[in-house]
């Protein structure tokens, strides 16, 4: 299984930690994953300013992929709903496929047909699978209490991902932590954003958003929250102590990329998972269960 | 928030809404407030609602749309849109409504610097030689420092 990894702009400069988990486990799994160096950001960002750029931006990186071959994998969620909604837009609009391949055509490519763009964590539930996932699991993460973040682009808008999981009850990311031994943790409001995008906009807005996951997950006796966005862990975790101070709460509930949970399931030692790259410490949360920092 | 003042409203707003992706469906909405209700932003802060946006964009209220700030808090996650049983395509609606108010000359400074940020760098955040450092220091790939690309992509820029 051979793979284009594209990374998008905060992961390489902000979340390393999911880069590396992320490489550390399709290694382990058996997923090539090819770097492409020309990749540029993903277009999401410029949605709300031109959707036309966006979409340019997003079929420049698409187009690259094309040309070696290959399908392309993404750790964002964002990352992977503005490329899918790309493929999904230019299958059915010859025009706008037409103004997109006039820009290309200045730096020499060429969008035909698109590729295949997946999810990391979509491509472990559908591709690897649950049961070649547990044949490399080799320690048991019992006694772990995770709330799952789903996010919303990594599920939305469900007509570009053919219903690979349930908008409305999503499951695959249960399922994943699930297999680690860990118990995965039921809360209210589960399917709601983590206010992200917002930030840029209004701060107290946004943060107020991810304050009131933070509430229902705290209070549903989680030790930690598993995610698969850079974008929605900025929020909870880099913005997790300006959340404290601003509502006057206290969560300390450790962050974690589903790579980083499944690698230390796989038996990775925490510096090879970038566990102390995390902001909240997570430590005392895995002490049982991860050596090595 | 003010009350609504139908003499400002401009009957072709509507028919520019209808007519371009996102703005198709909306005249099917019929107010059951599904979108506002399911609205994570509209939970936190009450003067962000989607079905009051829909409202005045269909009164052809433009200005007061299209310069509103709330337009903006649109956070993009999609729950209206999945929910509306108008099958109103809002989260599609409001990136519209966002793009033209740009267009307009109306936006707030952190959605002009990320925009100005791609077209420049080709990335939110660029990746200098410390990043490397840093990146190659646990074994990551150097990421180009420079992106000359979107330059040419973009040359009206």
């Amino acid at each position: 299984m051979k793979y284009a990894l594209f990374l998008g702009c905060t992961i390489p400069a902000r979340s390393r930690q999911y880069e590396l988990s992320a490489r550390k486990v399709a290694q382990r799994l058996g997923i090539e994953l090819v770097d492409v160096g020309e990749f540029v950001c993903c277009g999401f960002p410029a949605k709300a300013s031109d959707l036309k750029s966006a979409m340019i931006l997003g079929a420049y990186n698409i187009a690259l992929v094309e040309k070696q071959g290959l399908d392309l994998c993404a750790l964002c969620s964002s990352c992977t709903s503005q490329l899918t909604e790309v493929v999904h837009h230019l299958a059915h609009d010859d025009q706008a496929k037409a103004e997109v391949n006039e820009a290309l055509a200045r730096v020499g490519l060429r969008y035909d047909k698109g590729v295949r763009v997946r999810h990391f964590a979509r491509v472990l539930y559908e591709e690897i699978g649950k049961e070649e996932i547990k044949k490399h699991l080799t320690k048991n993460l019992e006694g772990l209490r995770i709330a799952n973040h789903y996010g919303c682009h990594y599920l939305k808008p469900s007509e570009i991902y053919e219903n690979f999981d349930q908008v409305e009850d999503p499951h695959t990311l249960d399922e994943l932590v699930a297999l680690t031994g860990a118990t995965v943790v039921d809360y209210p409001n589960k399917k709601r954003c983590c206010g992200g995008p917002v930030l840029p906009v209004d701060e107290k807005t946004s943060l107020a958003v991810a304050k009131e996951k933070l509430d229902d997950i705290r209070d549903a006796g989680a030790n930690a929250i598993n995610l698969v966005c850079p974008f929605c862990s900025v929020m909870y975790d880099s913005n997790q102590k300006g959340i404290e101070t601003a509502f006057n709460a206290t969560y300390n509930l450790p962050v974690l990329y589903l790579t980083q949970l499944l690698g230390l399931a796989m038996g990775f030692d925490r510096k090879e998972l970038g566990l102390n790259m995390n902001v909240v410490k997570t430590k005392d949360a895995l002490a049982k269960y991860a050596g090595g920092d | 928030m003010a009350d609504i003042d139908l003499s400002k409203a401009d009957a072709n707003f509507r028919k520019e809404l209808l007519a371009q992706p996102g703005g198709e469906k909306i005249a099917a909405c019929f107010t059951c407030k599904t979108c506002t209700a399911s609205c994570p932003v509209s939970a936190v802060n009450n003067r962000f609602s989607p079905y009051r946006i829909i409202r005045l964009a269909l009164f052809g209220l433009k200005e007061e749309v299209l310069k509103s700030d709330f337009i903006w808090f649109c956070s993009s996650c999609y729950a209206c849109q999945e929910r509306c049983p108008q099958g109103v395509c809002i989260t599609d609606f409001m990136t519209l409504l966002k793009n033209m108010a740009i267009k307009a000359g109306h936006a707030p400074a952190g959605i002009r610097a990320q925009r100005d940020l791609i077209k420049g760098q080709g990335r939110i955040y660029a990746i200098d030689e410390f990043d490397n450092k840093k990146r190659n220091k646990i074994d990551l790939p150097s990421l180009p420092t420079t992106c000359e690309v979107v330059k040419i992509l973009f040359p009206e820029s």
